[in-house]
């Protein structure tokens, strides 16, 4: 029975020992909550942290003389991890302003918490233009890119050099049928048409059938809307079947770390949407420089988003001179955002960080000149023909 | 006497917890997953039935409460109850098909169907697809007690676990638990004596996807969201692990190995990143090695043995 | 012409792409029917094995200059060494025991490989360069068919092929079968019993993985790329009827055939067709097509 009684009451001091923890002495706490180690994990994951570590760093490292602590958890694209992370930090780490990445759903989640908790929440990498409408919040800002502003670039840039007539391969989920539906908003506008559209279960690795589909629509353009594995896999075949050759290859949402991995050899030609390129100029180049020191891999358009952020949440603390959460919006919110990352920047009345976005093309094997020379720029969309210049209006704490 | 002082013990730490400042939010999850291996153990452990599927009970009763409680604003418990309802049925349509096998084949079927499962709550409108049903609000005890703030909802679900816990007790002690003991030991010679051993099998399979349901309409209460990570593959093959890890068989195994892996998840994926499911792997690896009784198990053997030779 | 509401040659193309997928099937549920048949394990690792074999390929690519058909021999005989050592570790133990174990056992063994080539690796995974000699395509006149999905087809017939006539009608499989079914006996006629179960899962492995190399040129070689498959591949297994050699040819075929009419008429049950007609399989014939009760 002795033994039992310590046995309890250790039980019970650790549990004790583990509530007092947080009451130190108030650092600012940045937190991470992204994919580590699934799917998107080389998108951003631990080169995020990096970044965002380096943007602390350039701000002194600390911020009203308070320390700033960076943390990061792996959500495993699961939104119940996620969401009780976020939680948990929000409610006994001392959490100040949380980064989320990847995967709308799971940031769908965070979001509910960010509402609940009142933390400045700035999603980085999901797509859904739904985080800034119905899923919008006073302490959201989607940063980076949307379905939206992908859907506009990639697009209108294509049909207005004369690529008409599209056939669609679409990731079978929300992110893909929402870039699909925005693609073909723009084509109609444009004057173009959407000949068919395939939908695809996700993880599908075979993709010729649904490619032969695609030619035999005799479309000129096959829009890829999906991301990751399933853009790999479905541009490798579209080259294997020697489609490439009748058709226009165009991805709605493609990265640098995805067009690194699948070389320039099959990538080559192709169109996209970025954010962001790490050799547009002095000041992208030299971030990318200090990046690669540490990372061995040149920055995706997401990560420098990351460090950009970071950077003015930070600023925004300062100015304010408080960390509380209402106070800091309304600072950030009336700022205009000019870092390496853009000159051009604002936040919407929904959340959105409107800002200038790129079109690019892949370059072909023979224009690369040096490591990572992947993109030649094709156009430079203002902040407004990307993302609209109206706020959502499906976002409920817009006021009218 | 010794198991009463260890359950006083267990219940008095549980029913101090919050005030001892751990944080609730993962008490309840913890505890709604160690509902669902219990659920899970009632069919592996006390009848020998390796369902490779069982998240399709737990997902799907969780997606139905949340549309229920979210877009039609049934109260807590009524969507609770339609969430168990639909899975009781589904239980009784799968576990038709699969208790006409059993081993391998058995659970080959049970991981297939599980997959018809997901695809459908991946195509159906309700769900939320991708995206899933997210913002569930926890509602009311009968428009009694608000369920909102976090120690009012972790009396609620320690009270509905600990129910579940002495009904699966109080089942495996029944005689039809007996029968289920006979023939997890020896099924020909329980078809010998006359049992209609399917019909057996299906109860049990039902009984156990009814409160694998409940597991996952509690848990979307708990955190406000029904998703697809709560049909996949993965969850199934999570709550293998914490029944196998606990001690499959015993009482308290599932509801030990339930915390354990609730608890790893939650702290060390953020130290090792991708080494955790190579941690998962192995811990699969020892359990089935050397570890075959798990946890508990191999308490309860030593801990019997010394009490035999004593005496 | 037209059928279903589609012209005929896009449905020839379908058939052709269902039979090049079939043969993928075909062979993996090959190697899985062996361990099972002769062994009686359900091996859950065999997505990972198949993924190691073309992680096998790349990396002996990517840093000892081993070209394509090197690899083709090479890395099926290193994922089978793995295998056997395994085998010589873990599984040998677990022969006596319930047979749940064995499929928990090698669950976690995937687990395993799949973390660390992630870790190493990462998630979105590595390019493979068709071999030149296979580079290029053949008109149809329906369609443009690659020629390396051509040859894929042809290998992993002629692998499947050969495989049957060994199990099935020469002296070694016959007493590899023997040995399944009464071990001391044929133990009692001088024959290695534990050495032989050992080398029939090397080569239930080595298939697997060179399943995996044959896929490396086409997909994306991704440490996931297994573990979305083998679950597609049991349905197979069991649809052929588990253990049966020639089921799990046949419905590998059939089944790779469904899915590619199933993605022209309802893409987005391409993935669960197979576990539709396996459910139907099973309540019509519980011991699947080739399987005997």
């Amino acid at each position: 029975m002795k033994g039992e009684i310590s046995v309890a009451a250790c039980v019970a001091a650790l549990a004790l020992s583990a509530s007092t923890r947080a009451a130190a002495s108030d650092p600012v706490v940045i937190g991470i909550i992204d994919d580590f180690t699934g799917v998107y994990a080389d998108v951003q994951g631990q080169g995020g942290v990096e970044a965002v570590k380096m943007a602390v760093a350039d701000s002194g490292g600390s911020v009203l003389g308070r320390k700033v602590t960076v943390l990061s958890a792996d959500h495993q694209n699961k939104p119940d991890i996620g969401a009780s992370k976020f939680r948990e930090w929000a409610d006994q780490g001392g959490l100040n302003m949380l980064i989320g990445g990847s995967n709308t759903g799971v940031n769908i989640a965070m979001a509910k918490v960010a509402l609940a908790k009142k933390v400045p929440f700035i999603p980085i990498g999901p797509g859904g233009s739904s985080l800034t409408g119905a899923d919008c919040t006073p302490y959201s800002i989607h940063y980076a890119y949307d379905t939206t502003a992908l859907a506009n670039g990639t697009a209108s840039v294509i049909v207005k050099s004369g690529g008409k007539s599209w056939f669609f391969i679409t990731a079978d989920y929300a992110f893909g049928t929402q870039l699909q539906d925005s693609a073909t908003k723009v084509i109609n506008a444009n004057g173009g048409k959407v000949l068919g559209a395939v939908r695809v279960p996700l993880g599908t690795t075979d993709f010729s059938s649904f490619l032969l589909q695609a030619q035999a629509s005799g479309a000129q353009v096959l829009g890829l809307a999906n991301a990751g594995t399933d853009f790999s896999n479905s541009l490798k075949s579209a080259n294997e079947f020697g489609i490439t050759k009748t058709m226009k290859p165009a991805a709605l949402l493609a990265f640098l770390s995805d067009i690194h991995s699948l070389t320039l050899q099959t990538a080559q030609g192709l169109y996209l949407t970025t954010a962001w390129y790490w050799d547009l100029n002095e000041e992208t180049r030299a971030f990318a420089k200090r990046f690669f020191a540490i990372m061995k891999k040149e920055p995706t358009s997401t990560q420098a988003a990351y460090y950009s952020a970071t950077l003015q949440y930070l600023k925004a603390v300062k100015a304010a001179g408080t960390t509380d959460a209402d106070q800091v919006m309304a600072q950030l919110r009336k700022t205009r955002i000019s870092d390496m990352f853009t000159k051009d920047g604002y936040i919407r009345a929904d959340g959105l960080m409107v800002h200038s976005m790129y079109v690019m093309q892949v370059k072909t094997p023979a224009e690369s000149k040096y490591p990572w020379d992947y993109y030649r720029v094709i156009k430079v969309m203002s902040g407004e023909d990307a993302y609209g210049s109206q706020p959502d209006p499906s976002c409920p704490f817009v006021k009218r | 006497m010794r198991a009463a002082a260890v359950y006083a013990m267990l219940g008095a730490l549980a029913l101090a917890a919050p005030l001892l400042g751990l944080y609730p939010v993962f008490l309840m999850k913890l505890l709604c997953f160690a509902l669902f291996a219990c659920a899970f153990n009632l069919l592996l452990g006390f009848t020998r039935m390796l369902s490779f599927g069982h998240a399709a009970f737990f997902g799907s009763a969780a997606y139905v409460t949340s549309w229920l409680v979210s877009v039609h604003g049934w109260g807590a418990v009524p969507g609770i109850l339609a969430g168990v309802a639909v899975s009781l049925l589904l239980g009784l349509a799968i576990g038709a098909i699969a208790v006409r096998r059993q081993g391998i084949y058995f659970a080959m079927i049970t991981l297939a169907l599980a997959q018809l499962v997901y695809f459908i709550c991946l195509q159906a409108e309700f769900t939320g697809g991708e995206n899933g049903l997210q913002g569930v609000p926890r509602g009311s005890l009968f428009g009694l007690i608000a369920l909102g703030p976090d120690a009012t909802m972790y009396y609620f679900v320690l009270a509905v676990f600990a129910a579940v816990y002495l009904f699966i007790r109080r089942v495996v002690h029944s005689p039809f638990g007996q029968v289920l003991r006979a023939i997890r030991e020896n099924e020909p010679r329980a078809i010998s004596l006359g049992y209609r051993v399917n019909r057996y099998k299906l109860l049990a399979f039902v009984l156990s996807a009814g409160l694998a349901g409940l597991a996952g309409s509690l848990k979307s209460l708990v955190l406000g969201f029904a998703t697809l990570s709560d049909v996949s593959q993965g969850t199934s093959g999570e709550v293998i692990l914490m029944t196998l890890l606990g001690g499959s068989g015993t009482f308290l195994g599932p509801v030990l190995g339930a915390g354990i892996v609730v608890t790893l998840e939650e702290y060390l994926s953020d130290l090792v990143g991708a080494w955790v499911s190579v941690i998962i792997g192995a811990i699969f690896v020892i359990c089935v090695m050397i570890f075959r009784r798990g946890f508990v198990g191999e308490i309860q053997r030593r801990f019997g043995t010394a009490v035999t030779r004593r005496s | 012409m037209t059928v279903f509401g589609m012209p005929l040659p896009v449905i020839l193309g379908q058939l052709t792409l269902g039979l090049v997928n079939g043969s993928f099937y075909a062979l993996l549920s090959l190697g899985l029917a062996v361990i099972f048949g002769l062994l009686g394990i359900v091996n859950f690792a065999h997505g990972a094995f198949y993924m190691l074999g073309a992680f096998a390929a790349y990396i002996g690519l990517q840093y000892f200059g081993v070209n394509y058909w090197f690899a083709l021999v090479l890395s099926p005989l290193a994922v089978a060494l793995l295998g056997m050592l395994i085998e010589r570790l873990f599984l040998r133990h677990l022969y006596s025991l319930d047979p749940l174990y064995g499929l928990l056992l090698t669950f976690g063994v995937g687990l395993i490989a799949e973390g660390i080539m992630r870790d190493r690796f990462g998630a979105s995974g590595k390019s493979y360069p068709v071999p030149h000699l296979l580079q290029g395509a053949f008109d149809l006149g329906f369609m443009v068919l690659p020629i390396y999905r051509a040859w894929v087809v042809v290998a992993s017939l002629a692998v499947c092929a050969i495989t049957w006539f060994l199990i099935e009608r020469t002296r070694l499989g016959a007493t590899l079968r023997a040995a399944t079914e009464n071990a001391r006996l044929v133990q009692a006629f001088g024959i290695n019993v534990p050495l032989m179960v050992m080398g029939t899962y090397g080569a239930g492995v080595a298939i697997a993985a060179l399943a995996g190399v044959l896929a490396a040129p086409v997909v994306q070689v991704s440490p996931l790329m297994g573990s979305s498959l083998v679950i597609v591949v049991f349905a197979v297994v069991v649809v052929g009827g588990m253990g049966s050699i020639a089921g799990a040819i046949v419905s590998g075929l059939l089944l790779g055939v469904a899915e590619g009419l199933t993605k022209v008429v309802y893409p987005e049950a391409s993935n669960i067709v197979v576990f539709v007609i396996m459910a139907l399989v099973l309540i019509w014939r519980p011991a699947g097509l080739f399987g005997k009760e």
